[in-house]
């Protein structure tokens, strides 16, 4: 790497247009290294991967191979045919491309590049869509699911003949997800259309750099892979993990005890980003800092259930440098550029040390000068989660997941978009869909069960023949039966699902909502939540705290509660669960005692409390405490495999315990343990071998008693929700149907219970469940766990509670306890009515 | 959540109501059954849902037809009733009766084999089902009852309907609970709705405004081993 500084400098000439060099000199910079080299890669021919932290010009290096080229072609004739597209960018964020479209007019101007850059969003109207399909952009800026729309129309192949370069932008963060599973099939279908396109992949730092050059390009030769530069160095950011004066609490995650420190901080630095996990902590700091807010400092919050005006109005405030802190969740977390942000402050643990160096890189956009952050841990726990992400950041190890493979839901929906652009033939198809490199390993029998289920629902009592979406004709091509087919297509285009949520609109105090309707709408609230509350109770949103009044016609109507104590909490955990590698490092530092000494002193007291009175876990080693407490007896383990997976694990045990005679009540889940309490004594079962934990803990639980728990797993419902409206079995929206209500529509809560019992091989059921195991339920986490752990689980039966169980013990009350079946709550409402009403009222 | 507690296992399937001094009983599987007339009302079956959706473009299960009936048949088998009455909304639309898979036909006719079976009109299925037996009918009054699909404006004694695909939702402990019901003041009651993929539809929505006598309305819950009685005091919106 060191030589090529020099070596790029001679080639600058070679490599860069005048007009291009000219600009560079204008501007007092020279081209930096990586940037030549990704030009010249590009120019011979490559495609590329480049890995480069923020503020390494990352953007203008994807772009540069295209502008020269550009520059270099000659212009259109006055009335002389359009050309196609010549560039595709693509990015996860629409406001990132509306952002791109500022950056990168501006040398277009300068230079004086004869360049049309547009973009092209779910916002952009339709007869700007209408005249970009007639006289395209050169550079056209977008989203993966406009991309799936564009190859799903009729003129896609002429669209795109003239594409020469894909840019794929943040595309560590697309890979993860089924959108990139999308994206990835569409890149093919694009290379189907122009074999010769390259495509250019900007990315922060992964664990596996070989998995993202893989997939940017066609896998028919197989394990092919693009050119790899890697940017290294950037100032190594200065991270300190806040060792507060106060007590830090055993559970929760509000980090309430900080906030004197924390407002502190702010006052110190010009501009501060304090992160948080998710939405409830963003809207508990930003009230508790605006309460010793003694200075009145410009403190905004930013989530992304406000409303859009509101986050527009924070966003604009921080560009222009108006504000002094903001409050955010991860909406802010990717490459969008604003401000000069001088301290990030991470409140809660960051649950991935990947995860840690994106969002620390938010913080001086200038990659030769230390960022600075300061992490605050919100419970003990978090605490040690913190020095291991801390010292990871340090070592440089990425845990960024790894990448899956791709979704047949997500292959359904490509399939139909391309019989929607044109007819296909299967072997052309499955070929190509192989080149992609999320479905490598897709067999052909499975594949002509994505088209079966394409066209007829796929279902072993064939009588949707005549109902057919496409139709194989006679030679052999696929073909949409009706252009309804396309229509219905383009209106349920994309991976992301939404979650069901209201609008929450101001009313006055009192009104119920009938009388007012003419309040400001806030932001969106889920139904899940709301579900929960009744008239009067007060919870926080928007930086406020309101009070609920009541639902009308989709809407939350609230009122101002100021002063008062929001009285629901909302679940406070992380939706991230924490990564295998961090986990393997708190476990390692448990048992280190040499390590504690880098911890606050009270933490470093608790653990050397619970090796007193206890035990603490071997590396390796699965701790399980059992002890009685009140009439109850509780097990506790402390795998640290994430919520998901103890969530997963605590379903499957508690279903054991109850076939060995345990009779358990019930279970919490947190990021590093789980309790369990029952009526029988469990400590004396297990010592006894009624069952024995090695048989209680066996891996044969992932079989029977999986199986058996999907049949009416919620979690297992909400993701076959996802699957059958991804893989287009039901819709997302309808034509001139937006608002039908429950009558109209079939749950898919049904849809699913109907196919369970009648055909469970289907194959949807079967994408569901692989979701399931990676997704809500982390079963391969789970079995990974089962594994390690087979002969290393230690048992200790104590007389009470151990110092590590206290932070789950206090969990319980404030998180959904699991296993207490609805028939219970509904039993305590009907023995309710009994006892008010005597017992023939509710005969 | 499988996971259900020993107290509640113990209790019986079904539940007696009384509807304008007539004996029913409530079954969890949401049949009302009158043992002195030998009477079994099922509402909303609306079979053939599932090929209906098809017709459109959304290919879901076609097994909802079959999932109706083997619950039916179960319920039937149970009572051994003399009449059916099934309330109305039998088919999901018109066409359903002759679109349903022979095998399916077979076993509707079996059911059907040997007691009096009423099709009452429904909004969905407002003409007599394609060669089936079975008498149709608008409505239909027994002894104090009167059996019709659309509950009516005025106050009827006696009536049993469907149409609105009653549920019903509490909030206990800070969970929500919210399953289909039997919707029922004592004069008038309302029955959940049968067929496999049937949505439901709150009692407490606007579209069941003036049906019931607010202050005795009692929802009755369909649990996975009895009936809840839930009064209305206790119920939520939504």
């Amino acid at each position: 790497m060191t030589e090529q500084p020099r070596l790029a400098e001679q080639n600058v000439a070679v490599l860069l247009a005048e007009p291009f060099v000219k600009w560079f000199a204008a501007k007092g910079w020279s081209p930096r290294a990586h940037q030549l080299e990704l030009l010249a890669k590009a120019q011979a021919g490559q495609s590329a991967l480049l890995i480069a932290p923020t503020g390494a010009g990352k953007t203008l290096a994807g772009f540069l191979p295209s502008l020269t080229e550009l520059a270099k072609r000659p212009r259109r004739k006055p009335g002389g045919a359009h050309r196609g597209i010549h560039t595709l960018y693509i990015s996860p964020l629409k406001a990132l491309a509306v952002d791109i479209e500022r950056n990168l007019g501006k040398p277009v101007e300068e230079i004086g590049l004869p360049v049309t850059i547009e973009t092209r969003t779910g916002d952009t109207p339709s007869h700007k869509r209408q005249r970009q399909k007639l006289a395209p952009p050169d550079i056209l800026l977008t989203t993966p699911e406009q991309l799936a729309l564009l190859i799903a129309s009729a003129d896609a192949r002429r669209f795109f003949e003239d594409l020469r370069y894909v840019v794929l932008d943040e595309l560590h963060s697309l890979v993860t997800s089924k959108r990139g599973h999308l994206l990835a099939l569409g890149l093919a279908r694009l290379r189907a259309f122009v074999p010769e396109l390259q495509t250019i992949g900007l990315s922060a730092t992964v664990a596996e750099p070989d998995e993202l050059r893989r997939w940017l390009v066609s896998q028919a030769s197989p394990e092919a892979m693009s050119e790899l530069i890697v940017v290294t160095g950037g100032a190594k950011p200065d991270i300190s993990i806040l060792d507060s004066e106060e007590r830090v609490p055993w559970a929760g995650h509000s980090a309430r005890y900080a906030t004197p420190e924390i407002y502190r901080e702010v006052k110190r630095h010009k501009t501060t980003l304090l992160f948080v996990n998710t939405r409830s902590q963003a809207e508990l700091l930003f009230q508790e800092l605006w309460r010793v807010n003694e200075d009145t400092l410009p403190i905004a919050l930013h989530h992304g259930s406000l409303d859009v005006a509101q986050r527009r109005r924070v966003e604009k405030a921080m560009g222009e440098n108006a504000l002094r802190a903001i409050v955010a969740t991860s909406t802010l977390d990717l490459g969008i550029d604003w401000g000069d942000v001088d301290l990030v402050v991470h409140v809660g643990a960051p649950k991935g040390a990947s995860r840690l160096a994106q969002r620390i890189g938010r913080a001086n956009h200038r990659m030769d000068e230390p960022s600075k952050a300061i992490l605050i841990p919100a419970n003990r726990f978090e605490v040690l989660e913190c020095r291991a992400a801390l010292d990871a950041n340090y070592l440089g190890a990425q845990d960024t997941p790894p990448l899956v493979n791709g979704g047949l839901d997500v292959l359904a929906q490509h399939v139909l978009g391309c019989a929607c652009g044109a007819p296909f033939h299967a072997d052309a198809l499955f070929d190509e869909v192989r080149s992609a490199a999320p479905y490598v390993s897709l067999d052909r029998p499975t594949f002509d069960r994505v088209i079966d289920f394409v066209a007829t629902g796929g279902y072993a009592l064939r009588n949707y023949e005549r109902y057919a979406r496409i139709r194989q004709t006679k030679e052999g091509l696929w073909r949409v039966s009706n252009p309804r087919v396309a229509q219905q297509y383009r209106l349920n285009v994309g991976t992301i699902i939404e979650v069901p949520a209201l609008n929450v609109r101001y009313v006055q105090a009192g009104s119920k909502g009938a009388a007012s309707r003419g309040g400001r709408v806030l932001g969106k609230i889920e139904e899940a939540f709301l579900e929960t509350l009744t008239y009067g109770d007060t919870f926080m949103f928007a930086g406020r705290v309101l009070r609920f009044e009541g639902i009308r016609d989709n809407e939350c109507f609230v009122s101002n509660a100021p002063g008062s104590e929001a009285k629901v909490p909302y679940y406070g955990g992380g939706k991230f669960p924490l990564s295998t590698y961090l986990a393997e490092q708190v476990r390692a530092m448990l048992d280190d005692p040499q390590r504690w000494k880098k911890l606050p002193e009270q933490v470093a007291d608790w653990l050397r409390f619970q090796a007193d009175k206890s035990v603490l876990p071997k590396r390796d080693d699965l701790l399980i405490e059992t002890f009685p407490r009140g009439n109850r007896h509780y097990l506790v383990a402390y795998p640290f495999e994430g919520r998901l997976a103890h969530q997963t694990l605590g379903m499957l045990l508690t279903r054991r315990l109850d076939r060995a005679g345990a009779k358990p009540v019930g279970f919490v889940a947190t990021d590093y343990a789980l309790a369990i309490w029952s009526l029988a004594d469990m400590g004396w079962m297990f010592k006894n071998k009624k069952p024995s934990l090695a048989a209680l803990f066996d891996q044969d639980m992932l079989g029977d008693d999986l199986e058996a728990w999907f049949a009416d797993s919620w979690l297992l419902k909400r993701t076959f929700r996802n699957c059958a409206l991804i893989s287009g079995l039901i819709e997302k929206r309808h034509p001139g149907k937006e608002k039908s209500g429950r009558q109209v529509t079939v749950s898919t809560d049904l849809i699913y219970d109907v196919l369970r019992s009648h055909e469970p091989d289907h194959i949807l059921l079967q994408a569901t469940r692989v979701d399931a195991a990676t997704g809500l339920l982390d079963v391969s986490r789970l079995a990974e766990m089962l594994s390690r752990i087979r002969g290393r689980i230690v048992h200790k039966d104590l007389e009470q509670i151990s110092p590590l169980a206290v932070p789950i013990m206090l969990e319980i009350g404030k998180m959904p306890v699991h296993g207490e079946a609805d028939e219970t709550l509904l039993m305590d409402a009907a023995t309710l009515v009994e006892e008010a009403m005597g017992p023939e009222m509710a005969d | 959540m499988n996971f259900s507690l020993s107290r509640a296992t113990l209790v019986a399937e079904a539940d007696f109501v009384g509807i304008a001094g007539e004996r029913a009983v409530c079954d969890r599987r949401g049949v009302l059954y009158f043992p002195d007339l030998r009477l079994l009302a099922v509402s909303d079956l609306h079979l053939e849902k599932g090929s209906s959706f098809a017709r459109r473009g959304a290919l879901i299960p076609p097994y909802d037809t079959g999932a109706t009936l083997l619950r039916l048949q179960a319920v039937i088998a149970d009572y051994g009733p003399r009449i059916v009455v099934s309330l109305g909304d039998s088919f999901h639309d018109g066409g359903g009766a002759e679109r349903m898979h022979l095998s399916f036909r077979e076993r509707l006719e079996a059911m059907m084999a040997g007691r009096d079976w009423f099709w009452v009109a429904g909004n969905h299925d407002p003409d007599a089902p394609a060669d089936l037996p079975g008498e149709t009918v608008r409505e239909l009054a027994i002894g104090s009852l009167v059996f019709r699909h659309e509950p009516s404006k005025l106050r009827v004694e006696g009536e049993i309907a469907g149409h609105l695909h009653p549920c019903a939702r509490i909030v206990q402990r800070g969970r929500s609970v919210r399953r289909r019901c039997f919707a029922g003041d004592g004069g008038r009651m309302i029955m959940p709705a049968f067929g496999a993929y049937t949505g439901s539809l709150n009692v407490l929505d606007r579209a069941y405004a003036g049906l019931f006598r607010l202050e005795t309305l009692v929802a009755y819950m369909l649990g996975a081993e009895r009936i809840f009685a839930i009064s209305g005091s206790m119920l939520r919106p939504g």
